[in-house]
């Protein structure tokens, strides 16, 4: 310990034993600068005006080799999806369906998100391992099997934003506090608040539950 | 702070405004046969006579044996595999406010990270001033340290049950949510040792497992509330948890809570992640979809009795249940057990308090008649807990998410209990 550290420390002791405390506000200095290395190594996140997107391009026609080499397995040759794995073509019109179809194609509101995705997480169980070149023709594939590009598209970071999804208009902001005020009622109704009541529906009739609750039943 | 009103609940009062239920013998057993001495009174038991393991046995100790059964569950038909798949809590067999680590829910998308401590790095970069990097013991260095009980519930809970009534459990239909301590810092004070730009608004949350999960939180909310946490109710996050670091944004649904934290970037927009567009997403009737629907409506279930957890003796019963809001502190729980006929305040026990769990609790007597057992949750906003059909005629049936509306549970004459749909 130096000398001048040594008087700083019996001034603190004699001022009541206190310890300093930061000033409210004030930096502490903990952590350290962030290396553009660094940065580069982890930001690779790509946003809906393009911002993050590395430079590279792909054709439909590569990704459709390499989607059948490295995702087909569980998302179907054509991306129709294999068993329960997600489905990732298709279903475009069915938003008001019975049982909607969610895809690239029929759902989601930006491309930027694709590329993002499966640059960060797919193949499944070897994420991060596809090339830019890769991601844009996977991508480019992908918007083929959804009808969306043609067969000789070729994506690249200069055309990518040129690419328009066909759902992107549906998405609108929670406005629950709007459309659902009618839920806000500190005065709900206590007493003979419906005529008879009626079971419409049983879970048991479905029987779709794993075994886990005690089904011996015996009443004392 | 609340408006709650205590009146106890009544057995009687409550069980005269119950449908069918004028006409209630008298407790007690009709019971003929002269009684005989208990065996587990009379006979000296093995652990009255030997010795058991001593300390140190178990260093880190697990529940009693008895308990095995006290588990999660997971459903299997829900997803193609374990790895992106989930568990639930076992509401049923737990009491009070806070659940236990070892038991609170799973949702992975690339199974559980093993970090090594030593090895992880946060990063904060972006619109500020500094980017920066800490360690864990850099970040455990910071003043201003705090603990706080908040709920996080999966925004899918219930998920399953919008188009009618299907998992006969409520470990099932409302076990996606768990309420811990969690003991961290806030995430403010890192935004602000890192300068955060005026530009600003939103901020991406990155973590460090193989689906390098990422949400967009508006930076209102990180500087408001959320936290960085390294505790959970005492000791160190579990590794299913986020081990050893994870995201807490009060209120807001399970999945923007990231586990296993590693980089937070601060940016003018949102970077609209498959998280945020193709999944945790409302698609309504119409077809056009709710997106950032980030608070979790007031909701509330009755644990006890339901189907994992049946009535077995007729005369005194306790119903017990949980309600929570993101919006602020229950205000009042509504019990029914005629169909939502008629209500009944029920009794609030345990601290209330912002965006945790709250435990309440109706004592009755059951004489074997048919109940339709529902409760109904009241926030500190004066929002009511809605029922399904309030819900879906504003929803649809294909929002996956955000399903608040009120459980029904029908209690047959022999105490089996079924998660029903009624009118
Ligand atoms: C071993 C099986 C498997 C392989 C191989 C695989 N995926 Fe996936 N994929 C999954 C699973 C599982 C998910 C869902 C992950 C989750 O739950 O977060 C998924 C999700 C996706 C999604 C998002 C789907 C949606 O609707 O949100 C896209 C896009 C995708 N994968 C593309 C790819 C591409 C491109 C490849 C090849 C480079 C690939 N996947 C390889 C299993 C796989």
């Amino acid at each position: 310990m130096s000398r001048s550290s040594k008087v700083w420390l019996g001034l603190a002791l004699a001022a009541a034993l206190a310890l300093p405390a930061f000033a409210q506000g004030g930096k502490t200095g903990l952590g350290r600068s962030a290396l553009p290395e660094e940065i580069k190594a982890w930001d690779i996140d790509v946003r809906p005006d393009g911002l993050g997107l590395p430079p590279g391009k792909g054709s439909v026609k590569d990704g459709e080799t390499l989607f059948l080499e490295r995702c087909a397995a569980c998302h179907g040759e054509f991306a129709e999806g294999v068993g329960r794995w997600p489905v990732l073509a298709g279903g475009q019109g069915t938003m008001m369906a019975d049982r909607p179809e969610k895809t690239i194609g029929s759902f989601w509101p930006d491309l930027s998100t694709a590329f993002d995705y499966i640059r960060r997480a797919m193949p499944y169980g070897n994420a991060q391992s596809l090339t830019a070149d890769e991601t844009y023709a996977i991508v480019a594939f992908l918007l083929n099997m959804n009808n969306i590009v043609k067969d000789d598209f070729v994506l690249s970071r200069e055309n990518f934003l040129t690419v328009k999804m066909p759902n992107a208009a549906a998405f609108y902001d929670d406005d629950r506090e709007k459309a659902e005020k009618h839920f806000w009622n500190r005065t709900p109704c206590m007493t003979n608040c419906k005529p008879d009541t009626r079971i419409t529906g049983r879970a048991a009739v479905l029987d779709v539950t794993p075994d886990g609750g005690d089904k011996s039943i015996k009443v004392e | 702070m609340t408006e709650r009103k205590d009146r106890p609940a009544s057995r009687r009062g409550f069980l005269a405004a119950a449908a069918g239920a004028g006409a209630l013998a008298a407790t007690g057993r009709a019971n003929a046969q002269a009684p005989k001495p208990d065996p587990a009174i009379t006979e000296p038991q093995d652990w009255n006579r030997h010795l058991g393991p001593g300390v140190d046995h178990a260093p880190y100790g697990k529940p009693s044996k008895f308990e095995a059964g006290v588990v999660r569950r997971h459903v299997g038909w829900l997803t193609a595999d374990t790895v992106s798949s989930i568990n639930f809590t076992p509401l049923h067999q737990l009491d009070g406010i806070v659940t236990p680590n070892g038991l609170c829910f799973e949702r992975h998308h690339a199974g559980v990270a093993e970090i090594e401590p030593t090895k992880h790095r946060l990063m904060i970069h972006g619109l500020v001033e500094k980017p920066l990097v800490f360690t864990m013991d850099d970040l455990k260095r910071f003043p201003g340290r705090v603990n706080k009980l908040y709920f996080l519930e999966c925004a899918a809970n219930g998920g399953m049950e919008w188009r009618g009534a299907q998992l006969n459990g409520c470990q099932f239909t409302h076990g996606m949510i768990h309420n811990v301590w969690y003991t961290g810092i806030p995430l403010k004070t890192l935004l602000d040792e890192a300068g955060v730009r005026t530009n600003a608004k939103w901020l991406l949350a990155e973590g460090a497992d193989a689906s390098s999960m990422t949400r967009s939180i508006p930076i209102e909310k990180a500087m408001k509330d959320c936290l960085v946490v390294w505790g959970m109710n005492g000791e160190a996050l579990r590794a299913e948890q986020g081990y050893p670091l994870r995201l807490v944004v009060p209120g807001w649904e399970g999945n923007m809570w990231i586990k296993w934290l590693r980089r937070l970037e601060v940016g003018e927009q949102p970077w609209q992640q498959r998280e945020e567009t193709s999944k945790y997403t409302d698609l309504l009737a119409d077809g056009r979809s709710r997106r950032f629907t980030f608070v979790m409506d007031a909701k509330s279930v009755v644990t006890n009795p339901s189907p994992q957890a049946p009535l077995r003796h007729k005369g005194p019963n306790v119903l017990t249940g949980l309600a929570w809001s993101g919006r602020g502190a229950i205000a009042r729980v509504d019990v029914s057990i005629d169909g939502g006929k008629n209500w009944q305040n029920a009794r609030i026990d345990g601290p209330v308090l912002p965006m945790s769990l709250t435990r309440f609790y109706v004592d009755f007597d059951w004489q074997g008649q048919d109940l339709l057992i529902q409760s109904r949750a009241m926030d500190e906003t004066g929002y009511v807990q809605p029922t399904k059909d309030e819900l879906r005629k504003v929803r649809g049936v294909n929002s996956i998410y955000h399903n608040n509306g009120i459980q029904t549970w029908h209690v047959k004459p022999n105490g089996e209990t079924e998660n029903v749909e009624i009118l």
